[in-house]
């Protein structure tokens, strides 16, 4: 284990085999390269250094199907393009996971209604493990996609497939920290307050009639 | 050389094969007959006063008034224009030519109409053409390679076309 002497302090930790692989399977999600429109350029930004997606093990974009786990669908997908992306999925090795990436992916956006070569959504095509609404998502959220698809990975069971497991699941919520004026202990109350905020946000969103 | 000079020059040298004029249009225009399009775009190309040897755009555009209520005011008959814009880089100006065309050839709803292909001319034109083609659905004959350029190859109709009908299916996939 030249690896991994002296990089810690006195200390040791148990686990198991199977979470060890979950673990390392999810801090190298390496996703593919593969933008299609504009949301592309919101996943270039979320590779770049100022969201930078490497620190969560998956900034390593690789230019061919073959060497990717992940598939993140950024754009419009168009019928012409859909064998493509059904292909291109075919071509990556188990397992592999797709996040659908803006409003397109999900359910085909802002060419719904007229967009005669869209795909009402790129589910019609691959199976889809995340869906990131937004047109586009923000950074951040693509961070949350890929945090959620590593939530799927660590739930995930090699070794003991279809036994009962006895190790909670770690995982990030992504429940939102509200401010204390929206928050009450009690979560009837607090979702009261909730409510009340939301209808006198929306009075005063409303228009003044003449 | 302004527009209306262009028109005159137009007139004199093929007068017969100009259908009409509009020397007041924004972008001001003369129109002909799909089979004297060649010889007018020859001669706009190589007249030395004229020199028009850049091909900016062609467009199709689908004259089709699909509200009943609003067909007495809309002020055409069904046809189809396709639009050539050009330019001349050295006597910097510009000028427009317009085809009129029936929707469909012979009234046969499916048969292309058919204009000659400008690509000897302009080479510009090529794939402008193959675009019009794929989304409007002319046939550019003595085109050098009339293929779809952005839908798929076995695309079923022209979608810019105003009766266009959404595919419900494409190849397993849901359309709406
Ligand atoms: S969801 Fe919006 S930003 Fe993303 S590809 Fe579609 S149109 Fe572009």
């Amino acid at each position: 284990m030249g690896w991994v002497e002296g990089r810690f302090e006195e200390n040791f930790f148990v686990t198991t085999i199977e979470q060890g692989i979950a673990w390392a399977r999810e801090s190298s999600m390496w996703p593919m390269t593969f933008g299609l429109a504009c949301c592309a350029i919101e996943m270039m930004a979320v590779g770049g250094p100022r969201y930078d997606m490497d620190r969560f093990g998956a900034g390593a974009f690789r230019a061919t199907p073959r060497q990717a786990d992940l598939m993140v669908v950024a754009g419009t997908v168009n019928m012409k393009m859909a064998s493509r992306v059904r292909r291109l999925y075919n071509q990556m090795p188990d397992p592999k996971f797709v996040i659908a990436m803006g409003a397109c992916t999900c359910g085909g956006g802002p060419y719904y209604k007229y967009g005669y070569n869209v795909v009402k959504g790129v589910d019609l095509v691959v199976p889809v493990d995340v869906y990131i609404p937004g047109c586009p998502p923000r950074p951040e959220a693509l961070l949350e996609g890929l945090f959620r698809i590593q939530d799927k990975v660590r739930g995930m069971r090699y070794l003991t497939k279809g036994q009962a497991t006895d190790l909670p699941i770690p995982a990030r919520t992504g429940y939102v920290l509200l401010p204390p004026e929206l928050d009450d202990p009690d979560p009837v109350k607090a979702l009261e307050k909730q409510i009340a905020w939301a209808k006198m946000n929306k009075e005063k969103a409303a228009p003044t009639k003449a | 050389m302004t527009s209306t000079e262009i028109i005159t020059t137009l007139e004199t040298e093929c007068g017969s094969r100009i259908k009409s004029k509009n020397a007041d249009a924004i972008d001001p225009f003369v129109v002909v007959e799909p089979g004297d399009l060649l010889a007018v775009c020859q001669t706009l190309r190589d007249h030395p006063r004229l020199k028009l040897d850049s091909l900016n755009c062609i467009s199709g555009v689908d004259y089709l008034e699909l509200d009943p209520k609003k067909i007495a005011k809309a002020g055409f008959e069904p046809h189809l224009e396709v639009v050539y814009h050009l330019c001349s880089i050295s006597l910097k100006h510009r000028f427009v030519v317009k085809v009129m065309l029936p929707r469909w050839k012979g009234d046969k709803p499916g048969e292309l109409p058919e204009v000659p292909s400008v690509a000897g001319i302009w080479p510009a034109a090529d794939w402008h053409e193959r675009e019009v083609f794929d989304l409007s659905g002319v046939m550019f004959t003595g085109h050098p390679d009339l293929r779809r350029i952005l839908l798929a190859d076995d695309w079923v109709g022209h979608p810019l076309r105003k009766d266009y009908e959404f595919p419900l299916e494409y190849h397993g996939i849901r359309g709406r």
